[in-house]
């Protein structure tokens, strides 16, 4: 399982990569989106699968049947912040669109660049 | 553009109480099971785009004429004065606390500050993402 | 009565005035009247927490009452009070200097409340003892500098805070995957409590490879080379109040945190770890020195000087003794002042003449006697030439860099104050001497007000050097908590207080 789970979150790195490696705005946050996705597969690799529970008290569940908490927490939390990351710069990436005319990165260059 | 899909339209009215409903109960049901103010938030912030998606903009609007970002900020305010309520009685801060009432109809039933907290992190989950969906959509 | 929770009210004072400023976006008055009073609320309890940090040791709360290495603990020691304090005292001078300067469409769009959640997240930054509860305010400080990148949405800045976004995204995601090895080698992610459990495990490559990893996280926010690429481009952007908050405060959240995880988790294997830090932060400084001297436009030059600093102060941090740890603290709240002093005295200077290019002024001293004398000292300062705020903490690094027997870097981090000097004296020189060149002469009512609080921080910045004696035991404290790591781990997990 922890094999399965490294080669996805491989995958999902590499496909990222190419996406932020790319030319198109929108396919750079699509990116980051992958990105952080890979990041949290990761995370909750690193934290040890298994555990058949959810780490909630109820009746018949005992202390050795949960998840780990902290990972499922912790990626909760990263999740939230990817989501606001990637609604700004799609807000930024909508405003630059209209102030530009263009999503390719290449056309962006020009006026106002630093000498 | 006015869409005129009205399969959509007829089906949004009922589903967007089902979902709106559904969310009151996750948010609820998140005290001791999996849930909360999170889950309930997003799951009414897409009730609003279903309707978005069904109806324009101006339309949803006139129905929910609310200022989501203001509604954010009264959401952060509820959530951190619930938070800053630890400062009063000068323990750690964000230390909950619990007592049982009796309510007619509910009968027996505990209250937590958790719960004030999460009512304020629904709020914040509505009002931002429909704040943001506004910054995107709505000059369309 | 024992205030436990003084501590979190440097986080929770700008985090609430900035949310009921959302609440009144249109009203100009209230934006200034509130954000003004939020910053200086702020810098109020961060003072009063820094005299009860100084009086009593270092303070802890333990979010929630759950016990230390299982909730977050906030934890204010001597370095991140000191910090907090310098972070809240600067963001209420730049922010009255912004309410003359700004421009009210900007000051509109969100500039205060940004403000204020940027200080939340950088204090929380400074405050927290949880590694990844740092992450988290490391991003509320983020979005909050994501919008104040593109305030105003001009061309340049959109283009800039999207590279900043990205790599900021790419740096997080960097950061969360090494939060997970941690957490896999560990189990913990309390700060303290990573410190003995990794005492206990001792030297181990897996662990050098996290430090190293953590060096390469914080490094891209603190700009060292080689991964300062995005600095100078995305400094360049946005208006002048917001770049003197970005490189005052922002690259020091970096520092800060390389300080706080070298000099207190990743201490089993210095001679990889800091010897690594070290060959990074005299690369540093030899090329922020190049990138000093080679431009000719006034913000360039300052914000390549941030970089020549970044540099000496992790020289200090590497160096790894108390002496040059103790430096390391001075040189990095003097370098806090004078550069937000410095981008105030650059922005005076563009709206006086209305350019950013050196070759373009001249002559500027007999219209301005005030700002061109305040520059020069204000430069004298941030070269460090006695006795103004950069000699004590430049003499301590150097004397603890010749203790550790690094002679060779010692001598580069001395004669860095050359290019320094030489660099920065040169906008005194094209732009204060020779030939008066057309400028726009604004009206004097506004450079006055532009003027109030930069000669302000000047007094405060040049009172930081002259007394620096009266301060000394808060620094050597500082040195002493920072070098011996129990005192923190104690405070943290020696039960409650």
């Amino acid at each position: 399982m922890e094999i399965m789970m490294a080669i996805l979150a491989g995958f999902l790195f590499s496909a990222a990569t190419y996406l932020i490696l790319s030319k198109s705005l929108l396919r750079i946050i699509i990116g980051t989106g992958l990105l952080s996705h890979g990041t949290h597969l990761l995370l909750l690799t690193m934290g040890g699968l298994g555990g058949k529970s959810a780490p909630v008290v109820a009746d018949g569940v005992t202390v050795a049947d949960y998840v780990d908490p902290l990972p499922q927490a912790l990626i909760l939390t990263a999740i939230v912040i990817s989501f606001g990351v990637t609604a700004f710069a799609l807000v930024l990436a909508y405003r630059t669109y209209q102030e530009i005319g263009t999503d390719n990165m290449d056309y962006m260059k020009g006026r106002g660049e630093i000498d | 553009m006015k869409s005129n899909d009205l399969i959509l339209q007829t089906s949004t009215r009922v589903v967007f109480f089902i979902i709106f409903l559904f969310s009151i109960h996750i948010f609820f049901a998140g005290h001791y099971t999996p849930g909360g103010g999170f889950v309930g938030g997003l799951l009414m912030a897409s009730a609003i785009v279903l309707l978005l998606l069904a109806y324009d903009f101006k339309t949803v609007k006139e129905v929910l004429p609310f200022n989501y970002l203001g509604m954010t900020a009264i959401g952060m305010l509820i959530a951190l004065t619930t938070a800053a309520g630890s400062l009063v009685f000068n323990v750690p801060f964000f230390t909950h606390w619990y007592d049982y009432f009796d309510f007619p109809l509910l009968g027996k039933t505990s209250i937590h500050t958790a719960m004030f907290f999460d009512i304020g992190v629904y709020l914040v989950v509505v009002g931002i993402t429909l704040t943001i969906i506004e910054m995107i959509g709505g000059d369309s | 009565m024992k205030l436990i929770n003084l501590v979190v009210l440097p986080i929770i004072v700008p985090l609430f005035i900035g949310t009921v400023l959302l609440l009144f976006r249109k009203s100009l008055l209230a934006q200034r009247a509130l954000g003004l009073f939020g910053a200086a609320a702020t810098l109020v309890v961060s003072l009063f927490l820094l005299a009860k940090v100084a009086e009593d040791g270092i303070q802890v709360v333990t979010l929630g009452s759950w016990a230390a290495p299982y909730g977050i603990s906030l934890v204010s020691d001597m370095l991140s009070i000191l910090l907090v304090a310098t972070a809240s005292l600067l963001t209420l001078l730049v922010l009255w200097y912004s309410v003359y300067s700004l421009g009210e469409k900007r000051e509109l769009s969100f500039f205060y409340p940004a403000t204020l959640f940027m200080l939340t997240g950088i204090n929380g930054a400074f405050t927290t003892g949880d590694i990844f509860n740092l992450f988290v305010f490391f991003e509320v400080f983020l979005m909050a500098s994501y919008v104040l990148i593109a305030l105003g949405g001009e061309r340049i800045q959109l283009r800039e805070s999207m590279k900043y976004i990205i790599v900021n995204v790419v740096a997080a995601a960097l950061f969360v995957i090494t939060i997970g090895y941690l957490y896999s080698i560990t189990g913990t992610l309390n700060m303290a409590d990573l410190a003995v459990k990794l005492g206990d495990i001792g030297s181990m490559g897996v662990i050098s490879t996290v430090a190293i990893m953590f060096l390469v996280v914080f490094g891209i926010k603190a700009g060292i080379f080689p991964l300062y690429f995005w600095l100078p481009g995305s400094y360049y952007a946005p208006p002048l109040p917001v770049l003197a908050l970005f490189g005052a405060l922002l690259t020091k959240v970096g520092i800060y945190s390389i300080t706080r995880v070298y000099t207190l988790i990743f201490t089993t294997d210095v001679a990889f770890t800091h010897d690594m830090l070290m060959m990074l932060a005299i690369a540093t400084i030899l090329f922020g020195s190049i990138g000093a001297l080679a431009y000719m436009d006034v913000k360039k030059i300052i914000i390549y000087n941030i970089v020549i600093a970044v540099g000496v102060i992790l020289f200090g941090v590497a160096a790894f003794n108390e002496v040059a740890v103790t430096g390391s603290v001075l040189y990095l709240i003097h370098d806090m002042l004078v550069k937000a002093l410095l981008f105030l005295m650059i922005g005076v200077l563009i709206f006086i003449t209305g350019k950013t290019n050196l070759r373009e002024m001249g002559g500027l001293i007999r219209h301005y006697p005030v700002l061109g004398w305040t520059y020069l000292v204000a430069v004298f300062a941030l070269a460090g030439i006695p006795p103004l705020s950069g000699f004590a903490g430049k003499i301590l690094i150097l004397q603890g860099g010749l203790e550790g027997g690094f002679v060779w870097q010692s001598i580069v981090v001395a004669l860095s104050t050359m290019v320094v000097l030489l660099s920065a004296i040169r906008i005194f020189i094209y732009a204060f001497w020779g030939a008066e060149k057309s400028f726009n002469s604004p009206p004097k009512a506004k450079y006055v007000n532009r003027m109030i609080p930069v000669v302000i921080l000047f007094v405060i910045t040049m009172g930081y050097g002259v007394f620096i004696e009266f301060l000394m035991p808060l620094f050597q404290a500082t040195g002493t908590q920072l070098m011996d790591s129990s005192l923190y781990i104690d405070a943290v997990l020696g039960g409650e207080k």
